[in-house]
């Protein structure tokens, strides 16, 4: 008995997947093209090393002679050179790097120097909070230099700070902190809450009504009292 | 450098139409060219109170879709020859109302007005923001009132946020005018004070208009009050506003009760 085993065929999968690429677009006087390009070797010594780069050639007119020629004294330079574009297929050999097309302008950001920016903690807005706006900060402490609305909300990872009236929603502590305290110059708020615990306008002593005040968390009791 | 400027309020009934008629025509009268534009699609009354809605052809729909050029649809003022208005549509809806259609009736406004002062409906929907979308002023019409204060805060926080001006980061300038003020409650504690309007608020305040009843009678006349009656205690309020946006420094007068000469001459025999 003959056994034909057919052998497996292997399929080729062809999928799609896009690269960025830095693109180089020379321009004339060649000559002076490459001097800058060194300038910034010289700045970013390395900057290109590994980076794939794309010759634009549609600023020049040059002979395939000559694009070989512009190929060999960027790959001198320690610069791969990815594909060409702008260029007849015609003027290129198969020892040139390949044609490519449909390219789409990409923003890059040049970080030579990798700036680490301190996380801001703390909000300042220098404008009132109006009806209906809603502000929320949940890496810190906010401070207003104004008053906040009636229909307005603040919501704080920190502490609140209001130089002004608040009229409106104060919540602090957001993300589990006991500690954080609501600061006011005027206290109208409609309703103040500490690491989710709240008080409504309606349980406000009338005494402390319309003055300075500070909100903080005993327990679990928000305690309110006067700031002067 | 023409100026668009909103009446805007939040609060309906408050008096937005009223200003935008009586300060359009005060600034015609101080020589300005000046277009009223009604941005309240569907119940439009500037046309009413300026006394053109037997006129209306044309509105500001049917520029926005280009059935109509702007000159078809704006109607000239028969008292002031430097006042047109713009009406708005009575049937269409205003979600026929378009970003890029106003933007540009409004361009096309600014070529040939001093002043384009936009109607704004109450609210904060579509029409409402399309009225001050495009706006370099903003005149806030404020009852003294808790819940026209509320509203009027909502819309000035707006103002400062879903401008062009303010998302190029720039200022609308704001101003503050109370209508409807009665010096009688006023005095009697009844209504909000204005100091507290001011301090709820935070922007300068323009003018006070006493409530009165000249303002019903200009409007069942088809007349702005400034034109029907410039003697009246609210023309003469509006004309001192209309001086302050035109850069005048002019002493704020808290309207009081008004002693017709009947009471003067009761209380001269009484004593």
């Amino acid at each position: 008995m003959e056994q034909s085993v057919e052998a497996t065929r292997q399929l080729v999968r062809l999928r799609g997947r896009s690269y960025v690429a830095f693109v180089f677009s020379p321009v004339v006087p060649i000559v002076g093209w490459l001097e800058e390009v060194d300038a910034t070797i010289a700045r970013s010594p390395g900057f290109f090393a590994g980076k794939p780069v794309v010759l634009d050639l549609s600023g020049v007119d040059l002979s395939q002679a000559a694009i070989g020629h512009l190929v060999k004294n960027i790959e001198q330079r320690n610069i791969r050179v990815l594909g060409l574009e702008g260029v007849d297929a015609e003027k290129l050999s198969p020892e040139l790097p390949p044609l490519l097309s449909g390219g789409r302008n990409f923003l890059v950001q040049q970080a030579e120097v990798e700036k680490r920016e301190a996380k801001p903690a703390s909000l300042l807005l220098d404008k009132p909070v109006r009806s209906g706006q809603s502000v929320v900060f949940l890496e810190g402490d906010v401070t207003v230099l104004g008053s906040v609305s009636s229909g307005a909300e603040i919501v704080a990872g920190g502490s609140i700070h209001v130089y002004g009236t608040l009229r409106g929603r104060a919540m602090a502590g957001v993300n589990g902190n006991s500690a954080a305290r609501i600061y006011c110059q005027k206290i109208e708020a409609e309703l103040l809450a500490i690491d989710g615990y709240y008080q409504t306008a309606e349980e406000l002593d009338e005494k402390l009504r319309s003055r300075p005040a500070q909100a903080r968390l005993d327990g679990e009791i928000m305690k309110i009292t006067a700031l002067n | 450098m023409a100026k668009v400027l909103v009446v805007t309020s939040g609060k309906g009934g408050v008096g937005k139409t009223t200003t935008t008629a009586a300060m359009g025509a005060a600034l015609a009268q101080a020589g300005q060219k000046v277009v009223v534009v009604d941005f309240d699609v569907g119940l439009r009354n500037l046309d009413l109170v300026m006394g053109a809605e037997r006129r209306v052809v044309f509105d500001l729909i049917n520029v926005v879709q280009g059935i109509a050029k702007l000159p078809q649809a704006l109607i000239r003022d028969k008292r002031l020859d430097n006042l047109s208005l713009l009406p708005a549509s009575q049937t269409k809806d205003k979600d026929a109302l378009t970003e890029e259609g106003v933007g540009r009736v409004i361009a096309e406004l600014r070529k040939s007005f001093d002043w384009v002062l936009c109607d704004s409906p109450a609210g904060i929907e579509r029409g409402a923001m399309l009225a001050m979308r495009f706006a370099d002023e903003a005149i806030i019409v404020t009852n003294p009132e808790v819940s026209s204060v509320r509203d009027s805060d909502r819309i000035i926080g707006m103002l400062d946020s879903k401008t062009v001006k303010a998302e190029k980061g720039e200022r609308v300038n704001k101003h503050v005018l109370i209508t409807r003020y009665d010096p009688g409650r006023a005095a009697r504690g009844e209504m909000i004070s204005i100091d507290d309007i001011l301090e709820i608020l935070a922007t300068p305040l323009i003018g006070i208009i006493p409530e009165s009843q000249d303002v019903l009678r200009a409007s069942n006349v088809g007349a702005p009050v400034t034109v029907n009656n410039p003697a009246s205690a609210p023309a003469r309020a509006y004309h001192d506003a209309t001086r302050r946006l035109l850069g005048e420094v002019i002493a704020m007068m808290v309207p009081n009760e008004r002693r017709g000469l009947m009471n003067l001459l009761r209380g001269r025999r009484a004593a």
